[in-house]
């Protein structure tokens, strides 16, 4: 079963390797003359104003969380979708089932204002 | 025809050792070097292209018709300076661009470019190889997880870089592709559900029965739709490019970047391009399947090219066309127009699946049938709405998250008062 996947460890390695070579490339060629004001944060040529790295709005996270519920879902579809023409009825009535908690709690999800940006 | 005699010996490549491993590698660099080449030669198409739609000329000094332009920008990439900024966490900093590029890369593997083909070798026997790296058999598993992984690379590099633009770029990027990714998941699902296998090899060969009319883009339209709707804000291309605006963010999560760590950020971005436009051909347009491919299987690589190519100008034809969408609509489109649409796509196949199951493909056309046009009609009752007035709360009715082009085009044709109208007073 593994050595399914020995073709792509080629293409692992050559991507990897390949990738590294591209990134040192500039430094090798290029030239490197760094002063205080040019690595210095970007921040349309003002003087860096404060850390960047603050307090991140709560909307962020909120989205990681729902995604990480909602995706889980979505991947328990997968392997029912591959077997699915075998079930057919019966498993079209269990995810139903499955499909209406989803739908209830997506439902809830909506209504006390979960899916709003702002 | 060309092909192996009555007397010729046909070795199973994947049987023999030696077959293997020279096939892995062979394919793994000639993929490698075909993307390479694919992504600098999009990025002129695109130039020239939306050159084009612009009414310019486009790139057109370096070599006959700019066509060394992307040389002559590798070599002016490499030439340049390499910054790491003092406040950017180093290792980080470097490791990003590798992170971003390398699932990139990897998502090809697992998407076979044309029938099995027997060829000739030197020893004078034949070799039965397949074209493309491997067929895994949970293939869209794969793809679902490796460009998922793409996502770190974005949020690392804006992390990293300590700088404002790049954290936020990096932050919007991230909300956005796990939004969408919610949507693309469910209609891969649907490829997989019509065609009864995790392989992407299973899901291109269940779309050969007859030409063109059994791809699933025939069997699901809005699937197809989602898909590739999700596709385009998975790659952040316009008009999902949020996390790119240049007006709002500069460069967004790639602000810091210079030099060829710059160009490992724009590879990626765009060899996702050409990958996505793989994924929705094979999951949705029916592969390397078209007339001709089944006789003569090494055209199978060419026909898939043309498709991917066809999808590629697709894709810029709508940046440039299409404004770029503001960031909370982006993110309620995402959430409250795709997802249940998405969900209801699902339902669309699941029910077509167990009709034609139960009672036969007679009645599943049909039912195909009635649900493309109720699918038609919807979509047609949903453009003409946009830009009315609400009967309920006497708002007008917005398409959200959708550009201004189809809302302004129904305002100018009804007779709410426009800017010209208001001025002239002949409302």
């Amino acid at each position: 079963m593994l050595s399914d996947y020995a073709p792509i460890a080629a293409l692992l390695i050559l991507s990897v390797v390949m990738s590294f070579v591209i990134l040192f490339m500039s430094r090798l060629f290029g030239p490197f003359r760094p002063t205080r004001r040019k690595v210095a944060p970007y921040e349309s040529g003002m003087e860096p104003y404060g850390p960047a790295i603050r307090r991140i709005p709560v909307k962020f996270y909120r989205v990681a969380v729902l995604f990480i519920l909602f995706d889980i879902e979505v991947v328990f579809f997968l392997p029912w979708a591959a077997i699915f023409r075998d079930l057919g009825l019966y498993g079209l009535a269990t995810m139903g089932v499955f499909f209406f908690v989803l739908l209830v709690g997506f439902a809830y999800e909506w209504k006390v204002g979960g899916l709003e940006w702002e | 025809m060309f092909g192996p005699s009555e007397t010729s010996v046909i070795v199973e490549c994947s049987a023999n050792t030696t077959c293997a491993v020279i096939h892995s590698i062979g394919t793994s660099v000639i993929l490698f070097f075909v993307l390479l080449t694919t992504f600098a030669y999009t990025t002129l198409l695109e130039r020239k292209f939306l050159a084009a739609i612009q009414q310019r000329v486009g790139p057109n000094r370096a070599g006959p018709y700019g066509l060394l332009q992307p040389v002559a920008d590798g070599i002016k990439l490499i030439f340049k300076e390499d910054i790491t900024p003092t406040a950017a966490d180093r290792v980080v900093f470097w490791l990003a661009p590798v992170i971003k590029v390398v699932p990139v890369l990897l998502v090809a593997a697992a998407i076979p470019l044309g029938p099995d083909i027997t060829v000739p070798w030197f020893d004078g026997k034949w070799y039965h190889l397949s074209q493309g790296l491997v067929d895994v058999n949970v293939g869209v598993l794969w793809v679902l997880g490796i460009t998922s992984v793409g996502v770190y690379g974005v949020v690392l590099a804006g992390w990293a870089s300590n700088n404002k633009y790049a954290m936020l770029g990096g932050l919007r990027a991230s909300a956005q592709m796990i939004s969408y990714e919610l949507s693309m998941g469910l209609s891969l699902v649907i490829a997989v559900m019509l065609a009864g296998s995790m392989s992407v090899g299973d899901i291109i060969d269940a779309q050969s029965d007859i030409p063109i009319l059994s791809w699933y883009v025939f069997q699901n339209p809005l699937g197809a739709v989602l898909l590739a709707v999700a596709l385009l804000a998975e790659v952040n291309r316009a008009p999902f490019d949020l996390p790119e605006a240049e007006q709002e963010l500069t460069a967004g999560y790639h602000t810091e970047y210079s030099g060829m760590k710059f160009a490992l950020f724009y590879m990626a971005e765009y060899i996702g391009m050409v990958i996505v436009s793989m994924v929705a051909t094979a999951l949705y347009f029916g592969g390397y399947h078209f007339f001709l491919v089944d006789e003569a299987p090494i055209l199978g690589p060419i026909v898939y090219a043309i498709k991917v190519v066809l999808l590629l100008m697709v894709m810029i034809w709508v940046r440039g066309t299409l404004p770029r969408i503001r960031y909370d609509r982006l993110m309620t489109f995402g959430w409250k127009v795709m997802l249940p649409l998405a969900l209801l796509a699902v339902v669309w196949s699941a029910v077509g699946v167990v009709i034609q199951e139960e009672l036969g493909n007679t009645p599943y056309t049909v039912y195909s049938i009635i649900a493309v046009v109720v699918f038609v009609a919807g979509l047609f009752y949903f453009t003409q709405r946009a830009g009315q007035p609400d009967t309920d709360s006497g708002r007008r009715v917005e398409m959200v998250s959708m550009s201004g082009g189809l809302a302004s085009a129904a305002l100018r044709r009804r007779d709410v008062p426009t800017a010209e109208s208001e001025r002239d007073g002949t409302d």
